[in-house]
């Protein structure tokens, strides 16, 4: 009896069917964690208290929602006690005293959290390469990067490890590596779930989120991880759903935004043509499409590499060797200790992003870059506002193609900022956004992206839902059609 | 030449709040290092700000005392920079959008009375501390005071000597004190201050170059500071040289200021929107409720003193001019019905003893309580005003309470009148000379035998009926 490539669904189905127990499937989870070492998907791992916890369960069983999940935590919630890194060398040692609310919630859902995974380095990348503790692989390929970065996560579901992570989406870190991975991950709208605890990146932009096998996963997730909070006053007060009130709501009737200034010529005829393809499914269970217009959204990136680079080079600061984290040997000064700490505790696109931030911030700069930005910004967010007058999602690509190999974008970091040419713009108007597998290229899978409007997750999941009612690309493992 | 000298002056103010601006963790002043610091205080990663509903009010309060636009929509910006006490690497500061904005204060100067405008006044947290001296070779940094909510009160560049910033540093810790929104307490660092001054040629439109003098907590060291930076520019510029825009450092041990970093090293502090804090909103309501329950300030006190307990103007305004002094004389009375009589005391004798020991009166071991007893105990005759002296020296000394001062040392005023004559008529009998010297015309030695009763009975008496028995007697 295994737990891999099990969804949290099935595995909820085998506990109460005694199939199998708690302890097993932690058991089982950390053997699939060893087989699978070559991903370098996880940081650090949490077996003795998770093995606890699973006894627990099993001596006194429990209702709540995930008793028992096994669920592994992106490495960039504090969790008390136990070492979050960010994916940086700075905070190697650091070992929080508190635990990011989210967290918190997922495990007074009965959620077990087995370990922290793999990243970009204060989640800045897309292909979790910057990460200091190494490349994640992706399950479909060696040599093939998970994206990021969320990477750990979106690998370790891959290869059916965990049925469920957490993830943090800035400008696509969810839902571009669950595009390259083959799994279902979900954005939600800025402010539904609480930041206290997530180490920030860029504060305006950051948003955790459920990174599963599928849509009814992750609605299953959202429902645990969402909830307002005092301590985040960006966190929103307004009514949470039951994410699967909706889930098997019919399409018929519903409208789907295509944008059509989206330029699609720079993607591969394959790449158009699985998107296409799902758009036509949408259409065979009843859905319409209607062309919308997102007259701003090229200026998305831009915007983007604008904004989150102020706010994280502010948001960095902190990294000074004077409190936590790791601090540089023998300075002889304070200059110097500030300048050695960070010079050899941040690594190349952190310290690129770090100076972008730093000069658009400059005094004589700003109104140029970061003024403007935030006007852009505006622009954006009012862009979707009138698109979502007259549909009830939008849909897109989530990325410009499949994952691709390791080292192949490393000198040009505008192409790897390109990378989440579709997925930034959700971040940019605070909407939410979902990616879930709809095809196949060349053995490796690629995601679609349904961008809802404000607080409206039910339609997303909904519509994904609902796809994956139809098709079987959520089905797809690295070792074949999952039976 | 004839220069003109503009100041202005950045006020810090500690807010008297319970916790700390932007999280919970307590704003108590002299605690053991680090021991008043929370998540949020210490910057740790991943950590959110929560703004302090309490601060605002307190900002308002001023605002509203200064006559101020009340911004009910303001918001934070971060203001970055390295500092080892800094544990963000950004202090959270209103820079766009102040609450408080365009208020004012009357000023009392050597040549009347002059309104000095305040340009805004926003709220900011304050920093940690480094403490340079108590590690060899190292620095400690104590977080207790990070986070701290500040009310940085900026006042426009309308100052034009030391001893006028002086007052106006005076005025608007008179003012926070009454409002009870700052403990005023500079030697604590709950109000300390920046110094802006330039000098130009009388006739010049445009202001001179300004050097920013930083970090002075005490009247004297802001007059000493600003006259020294006077001197100093205009022999710059009389040798031929100009002001070089700049930040300096006062060193009250050699009473003189120093560069600290000039323009060009100064920091670019990429000011922007606090992207953790959405904008405070104070509804009507609470503005209302703030309007409505604004405490009454020191002119006010000054005016009803006058007007409705009779004080002399000069009373009223020695009491008015601090708030421990106005509560003392407002508590104090209501332990007696004599208001003026607590009045004439505590401008005379008490004042006398502040002055001496040079503290003001809320730091005496003199309670309200005890001092409405003392006067009532003169207006009800148990003692004289010739003992109630020795009493109040005795409380100022220990705290004692009155009447236990008056039991133990049997000061009880003799109301026996038939005592007093017998006493009076010894007191004549042994002066021959004198009442014959009263007879013959003499009158004002009436008070030599008032006085030498008062020695007998030891200052027991009451000299009123001393007096009048002795007039009866001599007769």
């Amino acid at each position: 009896m295994t737990v891999k490539y099990k969804t949290i669904k099935e595995i909820k189905k085998m506990i109460s069917q005694k199939e199998i127990s708690h302890k097993e499937i932690i058991q089982d989870v950390y053997k699939l964690v060893k087989e699978n070492s070559n991903l370098n998907a996880f940081i650090s791992l949490n077996e003795e208290k998770s093995l606890k916890k699973a006894e627990n369960f099993d001596n006194n069983p429990s209702d709540c929602s995930l008793a028992g999940i096994p669920i592994a935590q992106k490495d960039l919630f504090c969790t008390k006690g136990l070492r979050t890194t960010c994916g940086s060398k700075i905070l190697d040692n650091f070992i929080p005293p508190y635990t990011a609310t989210v967290i918190e919630n997922l495990e007074n859902a009965g959620c077990i959290s087995i370990g922290k995974t793999n990243m970009d380095e204060f989640a800045m990348g897309s292909s979790n390469e910057t990460s200091h503790f190494g490349n994640v692989h992706n399950p479909w390929g060696d040599n093939l990067v998970p994206g990021g970065s969320s990477g750990g996560s979106a690998s370790a579901i891959a290869a059916g490890i965990v049925p469920a992570a957490s993830g943090t989406d800035t400008g696509g870190s969810i839902r571009q590596p669950a595009s390259l991975c083959g799994i279902t991950g979900i954005k939600p709208t800025y402010g539904r779930v609480s930041r206290w605890g997530m180490i920030a990146f860029a504060s305006s932009l950051d948003q955790a989120g459920p990174m599963a096998r599928t849509a009814e996963d992750c609605a299953l997730l959202l429902n645990e991880m969402c909830s307002h909070d005092i301590k985040d006053t960006t966190s929103l007060d307004n009514e949470i759903p039951n994410f699967e009130d909706n889930l098997n709501n019919s399409l018929k009737g519903k409208k789907i935004g295509v944008v059509k200034d989206l330029d699609l010529s720079s993607l591969d005829k394959d790449v158009i043509e699985v998107y296409e393809n799902s758009l036509k499914e949408f259409v065979s269970m009843g859905a319409e499409l209607v062309d919308v217009s997102l007259p701003n959204l090229a200026l998305s990136v831009p915007t983007y590499y604008v904004v989150a680079p102020a706010e994280c080079s502010s948001n960095l600061s902190r990294f000074d060797g004077v409190k936590f984290g790791r601090r540089s040997k023998n300075p002889k000064s304070l200059e110097e200790l500030y300048v050695q700490t960070r010079s050899e505790g941040f690594g190349d696109e952190v310290k690129r992003r770090i100076l972008i931030g730093s000069y658009v911030l400059s005094a004589g700069y700003y109104d140029a870059y970061y003024k403007k930005a935030q006007q852009v910004r505006r622009l954006i967010k009012q862009d979707f506002d009138e698109a979502f007058l007259s549909v009830n999602v939008i849909m897109t690509p989530t990325t410009r193609g499949p994952a691709f190999d390791i080292g192949s974008k490393g000198s040009d970091p505008i192409q790897m900022y390109l990378e989440d040419l579709f997925t930034i713009s959700a971040n940019l108007a605070g909407l939410p956004a979902m990616s879930l597998p709809n095809g196949n290229i060349d053995n490796k899978p690629i995601g679609l992206q349904i961008i809802g409007n404000f607080l409206d997750e039910s339609s997303i999941l909904n519509f994904g839902h609902m796809y994956q009612t139809k098709t079987n690309w959520h089905m797809f493992s690295p070792e074949g059609v999952i039976q | 030449m004839i220069w003109e000298t503009v100041i202005g002056l950045e006020i810090h103010a500690q807010l008297s709040t319970k916790s700390k601006l932007f999280s919970g963790g307590s704003t108590k002043f002299g605690a053991e290092s680090n021991t008043h610091v929370d998540l949020v205080d210490m910057g740790l990663p991943g950590v959110l700000p929560v703004a302090n509903k309490e601060a605002f009010y307190k900002a308002i309060k001023f605002g509203l005392a200064t006559g101020a636009q009340i911004n009910q929509i303001s918001s934070f910006d971060r203001k970055n920079y390295f500092y080892p006490d800094l544990p963000k690497g950004y202090q959270i500061t209103q820079m766009t959008k102040p609450i408080v904005e365009k208020g004012s204060i009357k000023v009392s100067t050597e040549n009347g009375e002059k309104i000095i405008n305040i340009t805004r006044a926003h709220l900011e947290e304050d920093a940690g501390k480094s403490i340079h001296d108590l590690f060899e070779g190292e620095t400690g940094v104590d977080l207790n005071r990070a986070g701290t909510p500040l009310l940085e009160i900026v006042s426009e560049p309308e100052i034009s000597t030391a001893k006028e910033a002086v007052a106006y540093f005076k005025a608007i810790r008179q003012l926070v004190t009454f409002l009870d929104i700052c403990d005023g307490n500079m030697a604590q660092g709950s109000m300390r201050c920046d110094v802006n001054v330039s000098i130009k040629k009388i006739d010049d439109k445009e202001l001179g170059t300004r050097a920013e003098l930083k970090n002075i907590n005490s009247f004297k060291f802001i007059e000493k500071a600003i006259n020294f930076e006077i001197e100093r520019q205009i022999a710059v510029i009389e040798s031929g040289e100009s002001v070089v825009q700049e930040t300096r450092l006062y060193d009250s041990d050699k009473n003189e200021t120093r560069s600290m970093r000039s323009k060009e090293e100064a920091n670019d502090y990429r000011y922007f929107p606090c992207p953790d804090l959405l904008p405070v909103v104070i509804s009507d309501k609470e503005l209302n409720e703030i309007k409505d329950n604004l405490p009454e300030l020191p002119e006010e006190k000054q005016n009803r003193y006058i007007s409705e307990i009779g004080l002399e103007s000069s009373e009223a305004k020695i009491i008015s001019s601090s708030k421990a002094m106005a509560d003392m004389f407002e508590e104090a009375s209501k332990k007696t019905d004599d208001a003026k009589m607590i009045a004439k005391w505590l401008v005379g004798d008490i004042s006398a003893l502040l002055n001496k020991e040079n503290i003001e009166i809320d730091e005496s071991k003199l309670s309200p309580e005890n001092f409405g007893k003392l006067i009532k105990r003169i207006s009800d005759n148990t003692i004289s005003g010739k003992i109630a002296k020795s009493v109040l020296e005795e409380v100022w000394e220990n705290g004692n309470d009155v009447d236990e001062i008056i039991k133990a040392k049997g000061l009880i005023q003799i109301q026996d009148e038939s005592l007093l004559e017998q006493i009076a008529i010894q007191v004549l009998d042994s002066n021959p000379d004198q009442v014959a010297a009263y007879r013959s015309g003499k009158d004002k030695l009436l008070g030599f035998f008032v006085g030498q009763v008062m020695k007998e009975t030891q200052g027991k008496a009451n000299p009123k009926s001393v007096n009048v028995i002795l007039k009866k007697i001599l007769s």
